[in-house]
């Protein structure tokens, strides 16, 4: 089922813009970039200091967002959008892609675009275009298939 | 007080994605509905984001190096490689069925909806699969 949502420019802007002073302050602080992509497979798979500032990072931005949706009540009406076997495969798709290509919407798309990157810039052009036509084929071609 | 600093940078990252709505997978997966129920929220997240980081890093990397940490740690690559390519076109995919990019997704494991967990777990695996076996 295809339902609109609201168009949020205010809000969705403010929180935009948490995630620009978050990207700084991590920058400003210990010279990383907050690419989350990187940042889950970095501490999943290294080890040490390499590790523990991704550790810390995650714990906050869970800490944050359980506050935030507490107070705001953002969680309570999502819905997973597919089957449980598309969302696997969507998930794999997600972590292989974003590691391979060494960024996601965060690492790429904000941070490596803040610092005029052209492999970034060319990333979220990419994933953009990639995103839209994949949902075109889904809901305007196959339709309710999925 | 470094410590402090990271998980606070990790907070504000998480309450920008909880307020911005880009948990919502519905809201993700309409913004990239361009020919239907077009929602474009997300270019104002990306948008702001933007606005705010693109003079900031200037100053900070003017400063030379960061506060807590002996230098930078930034991408050295230039070039446009066949994996830069590949990788994003995947990602797309990934993104435009599920509407969840890694922060949301990990985001969307606190409505406590056990799917969720699931993808994160099926990206995380994507992500060690890759590291582990497909990069050279």
């Amino acid at each position: 089922m295809v339902e609109p949502t609201t168009f949020t420019p205010y809000i969705s802007a403010f929180g935009g813009a948490l995630i620009g002073l978050s990207a700084v302050l991590l920058m400003w602080s210990v010279g990383r970039i907050a690419g989350i992509s990187g940042i889950v497979a970095g501490a999943a798979l290294e080890h040490g200091e390499e590790r523990n500032w991704r550790l810390l990072f995650l714990l906050g931005l869970f800490i944050g967002a359980g506050a935030t949706a507490a107070l705001s009540g953002a969680l309570d009406d999502i819905q997973p959008l597919v089957s449980t076997p598309v969302l696997v495969a969507a998930g794999v798709l997600v972590g292989v892609g974003t590691s391979m290509g060494s960024g996601c919407t965060s690492g790429h798309g904000v941070c490596g675009i803040s610092r005029f990157s052209w492999r970034s810039i060319v990333a979220t052009c990419l994933f953009m275009l990639s995103g839209f036509v994949t949902v075109f084929v889904m809901r305007h071609v196959l339709g309710e298939g999925l | 007080m470094k410590n402090i600093v990271i998980v606070l940078a990790g907070a504000l990252f998480g309450a920008g994605i909880a307020i911005s709505g880009m948990a919502n997978p519905a809201k993700v997966q309409n913004f990239l509905d361009l020919f239907g129920v077009w929602d474009p929220s997300l270019a104002f997240v990306m948008g702001a984001a933007l606005v705010v980081a693109t003079p900031a890093y200037f100053f900070v990397f003017k400063a030379g190096k960061p506060k807590f940490a002996e230098r930078f740690h930034l991408p050295e690559r230039k070039d446009i490689d066949r994996k830069l390519v590949a990788g994003a076109v995947l990602f797309g995919m990934g993104w435009g069925l599920s509407g969840l990019c890694p922060a949301p997704a990990l985001v969307a494991i606190l409505s406590g909806i056990g799917h969720f967990v699931v993808f994160a777990l099926a990206m995380l695996a994507g992500m060690i699969l890759q590291r582990q076996f497909m990069s050279r």
